[in-house]
């Protein structure tokens, strides 16, 4: 993409669109940052200044519940002012393009927009047209990238396993319309995991999906032989198109996480899942509810690691800034 | 006061001279004090003040990143050093420590963040190096000592084992 939009000419974060063209060094400062962040939401006041003055609009153009909420809530507690834009009822159904609603609501003086769009590239494109003073956060465009959601994942197994190069871990299922993984498996490349297993059907894995450094297998049990983290991803039905599995019974069979299955890992593995799950499809409700299971934890650190992304975004908007 | 005469500064009998200080003017109101630094100077002196007063409570730490009014003209400094208010503020008797009060932006910052936590009975401020200059109405009430100083130069705390005082020219 040429020119790496997302850092200033101080290097530091500017947008946020993806894991790609970033670097270790931006990883673990916002890892940090969000170390930080932590403490504000367990407060009996659960607020800082931070953003005070500043506006942030959120426009989804695709539904959420959890990112959206977790957005929502990590500007409010940064006392930013907070613009929820409901794209299905606002003018872009009356035929408004893109670009005019971007162009209107910049007119409207917002500081920092967070997008979700069905279309990969879409927060890359709205990052192009904003004004200078004003940052993008991509909140998942497509099947491209959720540098956020991995960002939290990130966190999350920082929490409970110390050092990245020396884990290995599986990301289990539908890896082909997955935004989540592509944004995870850059980001533990990036941050110097010796080994990333992707399972998974032929039919749900991108073709050459080893070319991101990965290994592949369609094997289930020997995929999770000792691994320290297991990442569960969702069947995306709305995505599908044709006929890539035979039901969803057959995919429980082969590739759901059952306690058995759990087994093969190492004993102290971790299980995630980005939300939202389907319970008996991908993952055994004993599993999902297990001690093994950081799931709900996810959620939480989501907001502190959204805070952290939204403030180390918005440092810059004063061009003196050094 | 030179460079020289600021590096040989006891910063220890600085130290003694604020716990002296407090003995006297909170009597003995000081084992029910909690005592709170600010980070990252702050923290160091509190430790020893702490330690000092044979103050039985916990020790608090603030971290006032995020209540900084210039942090879009200098950033956040990420730090994995969140604040730690390990008691209640409510109804608190609060002794809040810093190395070197100079504007008072700190303070108002540390201020604005304590009562976030809650509504404190009343709070002291305790600073090892008092320098003039202030731009908000703020002053401490336990002082190790009192340094006039051109607005080019800066005095440092370097710590935390030993703790030195080191004049800097910016």
């Amino acid at each position: 993409m040429g020119k790496n939009i997302q850092l200033d000419s101080h290097g530091r974060l500017r947008h946020f669109l993806s894991i790609e063209g970033l670097n270790r060094t931006l990883l673990t400062e916002i890892l940090d940052t969000a170390e930080n962040f932590v403490s504000v939401g367990n407060r009996a006041a659960k607020k800082v200044p931070l953003l005070r003055g500043k506006t942030i609009a959120n426009l989804f153009f695709e539904p959420s519940t959890r990112t959206r909420t977790t957005f929502d809530l990590a500007e409010k507690r940064l006392s930013a002012d907070v613009l929820n834009i409901n794209i299905n009822t606002s003018a872009t159904t009356k035929g408004e393009t893109l670009l005019d609603t971007l162009q209107n609501l910049t007119a409207m003086q917002i500081d920092l927009f967070v997008v979700r769009h069905s279309a990969s590239g879409a927060a890359h494109f709205i990052a192009q047209h904003v004004p200078d003073s004003v940052s993008v956060i991509n909140a998942g465009d497509g099947r491209h990238a959720h540098p956020t959601q991995a960002m939290l994942d990130m966190f999350t197994i920082r929490k409970h396993k110390e050092d990245f190069t020396r884990l290995r871990f599986a990301i289990v299922g539908d890896v082909l319309h997955s935004r989540v993984a592509r944004s995870q498996i850059h980001a533990l490349n990036m941050l110097g995991c010796p080994e990333v297993r992707v399972i998974g059907p032929h039919t749900l894995s991108p073709s050459h999906v080893e070319d991101l450094g990965v290994h592949f297998t369609t094997n289930m049990e020997a995929g999770l032989d000792g691994v320290d983290v297991i990442i569960m991803l969702r069947l995306q039905n709305e995505r599908m198109s044709g006929a890539l599995l035979p039901s969803k019974g057959e995919y429980f069979h082969y590739y759901g996480l059952t306690e058995q299955r759990l087994k093969r890992a190492a004993a102290d593995a971790i299980v995630m899942h980005p939300g939202p799950m389907n319970r008996g499809v991908e993952i055994e409700s004993a599993v999902a509810d297990s001690g093994h299971s950081v799931i709900l934890q996810q959620v939480t650190n989501g907001i502190a690691v959204r805070m952290a992304v939204l403030s180390m975004a918005m440092q810059q908007s004063n061009p003196e800034g050094a | 006061m030179t460079a020289t005469e600021i590096a040989q500064t006891s910063v220890t009998d600085l130290i003694n001279h604020m716990a002296t200080q407090l003995q006297q003017q909170l009597g003995e109101t000081l084992d029910e004090a909690k005592i709170i630094g600010i980070h990252t100077g702050g923290t160091w002196i509190a430790e020893q003040l702490h330690q000092r007063l044979n103050n039985p409570n916990p020790l608090g730490e603030l971290n006032i990143s995020f209540y900084r009014d210039d942090f879009t003209q200098i950033g956040l400094h990420p730090q994995v050093s969140p604040s730690n208010l390990p008691f209640e503020i409510d109804g608190a008797q609060v002794i809040l420590v810093d190395d070197v009060l100079y504007s008072g932006r700190t303070i108002r910052a540390a201020l604005n963040e304590i009562f976030d936590y809650g509504r404190p009975a009343k709070v002291s401020l305790a600073v090892l190096v008092d320098r003039d200059e202030r731009e908000l109405p703020i002053r401490a009430d336990v002082t190790g000592t009192r340094i006039q100083l051109d607005t080019d130069q800066q005095i440092k705390l370097i710590g935390p084992e030993p703790l030195t005082l080191q004049l800097q020219e910016v």
